[in-house]
């Protein structure tokens, strides 16, 4: 090997050459490439580990016990992964047009309000069967969400207002907004929480079944990952399968030829923010008649709209994807706890983001390493 | 091919022995050897992809050979950038200008360079700039901005700023490509006032009326390979050129049959529009076609043809005036009312506008077609029957890929625009809009591309083919209108009124804004 200096000193040197791919790669190389950035990405975080003076084949052991070790865990895995999973579908499709939403997050926050509006305001009766609760506040959930995408979509479609920012603004006004009924409307004794919902209106767990199969006691894994997976599903159809969606993906390609096909980009635009808005909103429903069971700021607005960003990135913006994703973070979330409640496994998430991102270089170029003669 | 030769010959400027690049899945130059003489134009001709790009960025340090030799005055040189390389003397102008738009033309070149160090003392080198110009014809105003500058000025720039570095040898990349006739006899005069002063020229084409008219002589690449090392172009006639880039003769002359107009199908009446930049681009245009005819809109780029095509197909607002598709009025209602009314389309930019590059030649066949059966079914779109359309259409229209999942962007420029035109026709149109659609590509996908548009005339549908290249049509179109400034200048029959040998002439005075009725009134007046 040389120094830089011997390349201008015009010596036999190693060059490194970057070219980009003229065939399309095989199928399995993006799954090769991801494979490895995960895997370059446990080296790294292993050598952090033991800087820290940890031992890394521990941690990791440790790590995967905590996330997938067993029933209990995989289930408290799942349950973080799910309103990640909506997030994240939600993201995905906006993506797909290149409408950079970055509000899944505030629309997750109107989710879970249009939810929890049907039971305290009380719209439902809270002794209303829970067949009749869930779907309800599934459609105003939803509709909050998808208002909270309308928002953005309208002024970008009539006036070109830039997405990014007005989504990004949107999530701190949705903040606001349900703090102003946590703390003054329907605040329950002066705490920051309202009061906890009916229990007919909670979304079913496995527990709830656990005098028939025993082997559910104590699992929290909820009625939100069938809709998950289902909105996954529907959303994949959607997108590949669809007139709609063939739109969708042709805008996002190029504009200019959806234009000259005949396609209404200003209609798409608000149609595509609302659907996404709408799929955060069912995350927040999700999540607040699935998991917390009363509105309150901390466990609601903890992120996973922000969380989604990446995880539908990372996925490729596949909706089926996304759930094995969705379920990785979760995991990684969830064991992070169990090392240290913040750092270094922030930090191993950090790397395992880089090292797959980085890694999308190595699918649109080659790289090289060859002796040349100067 | 003789790469064992060591005693360097005196008359060479640039020598290049053996050259191999090499690009995933394509051997772009095999074993290439390439001589350059003071004081001569040089043509490189080749297709589209046979290399001549590829070999002169190896020679503008740009690219680096696997293997082989640059000789530059009998010396061996390394290149390792296009700095390297003007530091030699090798300067080469690209097809895609490089200029900073907002910044004046002396700015421009000497954007980069280590002098003036600190203070700009931009009069001096207006000065300098300018005599530099006189000396070899480029006149452009050192002190006006990029932008104010048209396409061949532009140009001139490019060439000012590498001469300016004191490049000997200077190559032009598809110059011709962006410029109008007159524009193109001003450049020949320019780069023959350079080889007049020592310098040398390489100019790369696919053109061969062009190399045949300005170089001296004349190398050929065919697939990475020389099929002619610079034979002298007095002593090779155009056809053989043909057949050493294409390995075929390829036939000029276009047969077809008898014109049998209809009626009429498309109707322009009195548009006005406006461009990008809100100026007006048409100034009350009127022109029709008729079922069955190939009617051309001549003219210099930039007189409206794009605009007069947006217009056509709902993609830009009609200020005044209106267009009938059928008696249909299809002026400032939406894209998608016309596609329904059963017009055609093959736009100027074929990857931006034309196609979307990283969609599947499936998604790409069926831009028009998604929204009916039988592909779409109540909203859902039947990728069996859009895959089987895609690999008809690739039968159909000898699309070569190796399957239809593959991504429009991996296509050549001939190859896309088959898909273009094979989503167009396969619409069965009764009208069709062509702007430049065969811009850019290779004497063979030239002649398919004719073909479809005869096929299309045949089949009874009106085509309306905007074009720059006057022979492409004199041989394809009933009709010529003529454009200028937005206004049509006059419409000739061809082989009708105006004598053949007159037509081009004529058509060439039309093309820079005298009218037809003022060039017949001169015309009788002369002979008077």
């Amino acid at each position: 090997m040389t120094e830089s200096t011997s390349l201008q000193k015009k010596r036999a040197a190693w060059r490194i050459r970057i070219e980009p791919h003229l065939n399309e790669p095989p199928p399995w190389y993006p799954v090769l490439v991801s494979i490895g950035a995960l895997i370059i990405a446990l080296i790294l975080g292993g050598i952090l580990i033991l800087v820290a003076g940890g031992d890394p084949i521990r941690s990791y052991q440790h790590i995967a016990k905590a996330a997938f070790g067993n029933v209990g865990v995989l289930s408290d895995t799942i349950v973080k992964a799910t309103p990640i999973l909506l997030a994240a579908l939600a993201c995905s499709v906006a993506f797909r047009m290149k409408l950079w939403n970055i509000g899944a997050e505030g629309q997750f926050i109107m989710g879970a309000f249009g939810a929890s509006a049907i039971i305290l305001t009380p719209i439902l009766p809270a002794e209303t069967p829970r067949w009749i609760f869930i779907p309800v506040m599934m459609m105003a959930g939803m509709a909050a969400g998808a208002v909270w995408g309308f928002i953005p979509g309208y002024l970008k479609a009539k006036f070109n207002v830039n997405e990014i920012i007005s989504t990004l603004m949107l999530n701190y006004v949705a903040i606001a907004w349900i703090n102003f009924w946590i703390f003054g409307v329907w605040t329950e004794g002066g705490f920051q929480m309202t009061a906890k919902f009916p229990e007919n209106s909670w979304l079913p767990r496995l527990l709830d079944y656990a005098e028939t199969f025993p082997v559910f006691r104590g699992l929290t894994t909820h009625f939100g990952l069938v809709i998950g997976i289902l909105a996954a599903i529907v959303l994949w159809l959607i997108v590949y399968r669809s007139r709609w969606g063939y739109e969708i993906r042709l805008i996002g390609d190029n504009p200019h030829a959806a234009q000259y096909a005949g396609i209404n980009i200003m209609r798409n635009t608000i149609w595509v923010m609302m659907l996404s808005g709408a799929l955060a909103g069912l995350g927040g429903m999700s999540e607040v008649t699935g998991v917390v069971h009363r509105l309150q700021t901390s466990p609601v607005a903890a992120g996973y709209g922000f969380t989604g960003i990446i995880v539908a990135w990372l996925a490729k913006l596949n909706p089926l994807v996304i759930i094995l994703v969705s379920i990785l973070f979760g995991g990684l979330i969830l064991a992070g706890r169990e090392i240290q409640p913040s750092g270094v496994p922030k930090m191993i998430q950090g790397i395992i983001l880089v090292c797959l991102i980085a890694s999308d270089f190595l699918l649109r170029y080659r790289i090289s390493i060859e002796r040349g003669e100067e | 091919m003789n790469t064992s030769k060591t005693a360097p010959d005196p008359s060479l400027v640039v020598e290049m022995r053996g050259i191999v690049k090499r690009f995933p899945g394509v051997l772009a130059n095999d074993h290439v050897d390439f001589e350059l003489r003071h004081g001569e134009i040089h043509g490189l001709l080749g297709e589209n992809g046979a290399g001549k790009s590829t070999l002169m960025n190896v020679l503008a340090g740009m690219y680096r050979q696997e293997a082989g030799i640059i000789l530059v005055n009998g010396e061996p040189k390394n290149f390792s950038s296009p700095r390297d390389a003007i530091n030699f003397g090798i300067g080469m102008v690209h097809q895609h200008f490089m200029l900073v738009p907002s910044q004046t033309v002396t700015e421009n070149v000497l954007l980069g360079l280590d002098d003036p160090r600190f203070f700009l003392r931009l009069p001096d080198y207006d000065l300098k700039i300018a005599e530099l110009g006189e000396r070899f014809g480029l006149k452009v105003d050192p002190r006006a901005k990029i932008w104010q500058l048209s396409v061949g000025e532009q140009q001139r720039v490019e060439i000012l700023k590498m001469l300016y570095r004191g490049v000997d040898v200077l190559i032009m990349d598809e110059p011709t490509a962006v410029l109008a006739p007159q524009e193109i006899e001003g450049l020949f005069v320019t780069l023959r006032a350079m080889v007049a002063q020592g310098k040398s020229v390489i100019f790369i084409s696919h053109k061969l009326q062009e190399v045949s008219a300005i170089a001296d002589r004349v190398t050929v690449l065919r697939r990475g390979v020389v099929t002619a090392a610079g034979v002298a172009s007095k002593g090779v006639s155009r056809q053989e050129l043909a057949r050493l880039m294409v390995g075929r003769d390829v036939i000029f002359a276009v047969d077809k049959k008898p014109c049998q107009p209809g009626e009429i199908v498309l109707d322009v009446r009195d548009v006005h529009a406006d461009n990008d930049k809100g100026l007006p681009a048409l100034r009350g245009l009127s022109l029709n076609v008729r079922a069955g005819e190939i009617v051309g809109l001549a003219g210099v780029a930039g007189n409206g043809q794009s605009e007069l095509s947006q217009v056509i197909s709902g993609m830009r607002e009609c200020k005044q005036g209106k267009v009938t598709l059928g008696g249909d009025t299809v002026s400032n209602r939406t894209t998608l009312f016309g596609i329904q009314h059963g017009m055609a389309y093959v736009p100027e930019d074929r990857t931006h506008v034309g196609s979307a590059p990283n969609l599947s030649i499936t998604d790409n066949v069926i831009m028009k077609k998604y929204r009916k059966a039988p592909i779409s079914n109540r909203g859902l779109l039947d990728m069996k029957v859009a895959a089987k359309l895609a690999n008809e259409l690739k039968q159909a229209y000898d699309i070569v890929v190796p399957n239809v999942s593959t991504p429009v962007r991996l296509l050549s420029g001939g190859n896309l625009q088959r898909v273009i035109l094979a989503r167009e026709i396969s619409g069965l149109p009764s009208f069709m809009v062509a702007v430049q659609p065969t811009r850019g590509l290779d004497v063979g996908a030239i002649e398919g591309v004719h073909r479809l548009l005869l096929s299309q005339r045949e089949a009874g549908a009106a085509v309306l083919l905007v074009s720059e290249e006057l022979e492409e049509l004199l041989s394809l179109s009933d009709r010529v209108y003529v454009i200028y400034e937005g206004k049509i200048m006059g419409e000739v029959a061809i082989g009708g009124e105006v004598p053949d040998e007159n037509l081009v002439e004529t058509i060439g005075q039309m093309m820079t804004g005298t009218p037809l009725e003022q060039i017949r009134k001169e015309g009788v007046a002369s002979h008077d």
